[in-house]
């Protein structure tokens, strides 16, 4: 399972990648692959401000809906388009290509309430091992 | 803790396929393959697939079709049945609710066969035991029959090659083909839209009937979560879904599934419902690429609740959610326009008519 080194996680599964006080959005290897083929992609306005943890947006794939969690608390300052055309370009590019929003991120010290790229890596280790969230029928 | 799931005899090969195995129906199925559903669900309407059925249904049944007791289990008409066909109908309760659909099959003029959802196993063979009579001889053999549904526009030149004069089969009749020694049943029939085939046989087999099938690279495995998504789109009911106990065949718009001419079980309570009028089945399709889902409530434009969703899905030939749903009785004379969601959600859609996919191969 792809882990890109130097982006924080959450434990719903979400990445953002910080650089110059502006946090990228987007979802994991690990979610894009459980949900399956995505469908459909609600991006977040600009300018709405968001809560670390609370309600960033929505996925749906074939046979689920999906909400996304803001891993950081700021202001939606850009969203990527190409992603509602072509929801598969985040199952093709979850990591790049396939991001979902960019935030102007207000508080730098929620950065310790998410988890690094090896600490993530324990948690889908410690989830393969029983934690199983499966949802789908 | 629950009753370990069942597997089917193919278990092993989705396993080794990389199928992703989840509980379905009390039995361990793969609901995808690595490919995912988008290409299972192009995979089938142009070209073929392969599903694992095994864990369906089977009862054989002998005696003559009135005094046996089948003919006043089911809906359908099958007195006049010709050997060699099949019949879709359902079982229905007192209540006029039905217990399940299913399809018979004449294998000769005094023994049967009939196929149900593998979730109604034993409430079904319960009901069957219950009303068939004396005149009868009744065997379960679900759980020794495989089952193979081999589906798609290139269904029939796939089983051709291996199969001489499946080619020959009409839509909704069966043969009995000896295919690599073995004696299985291959009916044209199948729960995609698609021109298609079944193939029964022994559970001992199943392995071997599989992998002649996908000999040919054309055949691509296909799991249950594309199932779904093909059913909907050609407006097949499932079981739990646009049927159950409570809900009339009126209701979920299979009357013409209903051979009232006849007796059967549940027939007066259906006819009652049927004059006493209720619910209204609904097909439509959402403005955008957003899926309706079981449970989403149907609205009218200005916000009043007027019924709720069964089945939905985002809809690969149509590019767009489509959902089927339940208007109350009071709303059964809507306009086009609704909206579907839940507390969340709002979704504009519009009243489509069945089927969403018209362009099927079907009938080829």
């Amino acid at each position: 399972m792809e882990i890109v080194e130097h982006y924080l996680y959450t434990k719903e599964h979400e990445w953002i990648s910080i650089e110059d006080g502006v946090g990228v959005i987007g979802i994991s290897e690990y979610a894009q692959s459980t949900l399956g083929d995505i469908t459909f992609v609600e991006l977040p306005n600009v300018d709405v401000e968001v809560e670390q943890f609370e309600q960033l947006t929505a996925l749906e794939s074939v046979k689920a809906a999906s909400d996304i969690f803001s891993p950081m608390s700021g202001r939606v300052v850009e969203i990527n388009d190409k992603v509602s055309e072509d929801p598969g370009l985040i199952n093709r590019s979850c990591y790049d290509k396939g991001w979902i929003a960019k935030i102007e991120i207000s508080n730098m010290d929620e950065a310790s309430n998410l988890m690094t790229a090896s600490e993530y890596e324990s948690y889908l280790e410690s989830l393969d091992r029983g934690g199983d969230t499966e949802s789908e029928e | 803790m629950t009753t370990p799931l069942h597997r089917t005899p193919l278990y092993a090969v989705h396993v080794a396929l990389g199928g992703k195995m989840v509980p379905f129906a009390g039995w361990e199925m793969a609901v995808q393959y690595p490919d995912g559903i988008l290409k299972e669900h192009e995979a089938n309407r142009k070209g073929c697939s392969i599903f694992d059925c095994s864990h369906m249904g089977e009862f054989l049944i002998e005696g003559d079709a009135v005094l046996s007791g089948l003919d006043g289990i089911v809906t359908q008409a099958i007195i006049d049945q010709p050997v060699g066909t099949c019949r879709y109908g359902m079982a229905l309760n007192d209540r006029g609710g039905v217990i399940d659909d299913l399809i018979v099959y004449r294998l000769a003029q005094e023994k049967w066969m009939v196929v149900v959802n593998a979730s109604n196993i034993e409430k079904d063979a319960a009901h069957f035991r219950k009303h068939l009579t004396s005149k009868s001889k009744f065997m379960d053999i679900s759980f020794q029959t495989a089952k193979l549904d081999v589906q798609g526009p290139l269904s029939r030149d796939v089983l051709k090659a291996f199969i001489p004069g499946v080619d020959a089969l009409e839509y909704y009749t069966f043969a009995t083909f000896n295919v690599l020694g073995q004696d299985v049943i291959v009916s044209r029939t199948g729960y995609t839209g698609e021109l298609g085939y079944e193939i029964y046989y022994p559970w001992a087999k199943a392995e071997k009937v599989w992998h002649a099938v996908m000999a040919d690279k054309r055949v691509r495995p296909t799991g249950l979560g594309v199932r779904d998504v093909l059913r909907v789109e050609v407006s097949y009911p499932l079981y739990g879904h646009e049927l159950s106990e409570d809900i009339s065949p009126a209701e979920a718009g299979l009357k013409r599934f209903v051979d009232v001419s006849k007796d059967f079980v549940g027939r007066d309570a259906f006819l009652r419902r049927e004059k006493e009028g209720g619910r209204k089945i609904i097909h439509f399709t959402s403005e955008n690429r957003r899926a309706p889902r079981q449970g989403h409530i149907l609205f009218a434009p200005d916000g009043y609740v007027i019924g709720d969703v069964v089945s939905g899905t985002f809809s690969p030939a149509l590019g767009v959610g489509i959902g089927i749903g339940f208007l109350k009785k009071e709303f059964t004379s809507v306009g086009k326009d609704i909206i579907f969601g839940d507390e969340k959600i709002k979704v504009n859609a519009q009243a489509a008519t069945r089927p969403f996919y018209k362009a099927g191969s079907l009938k080829n």
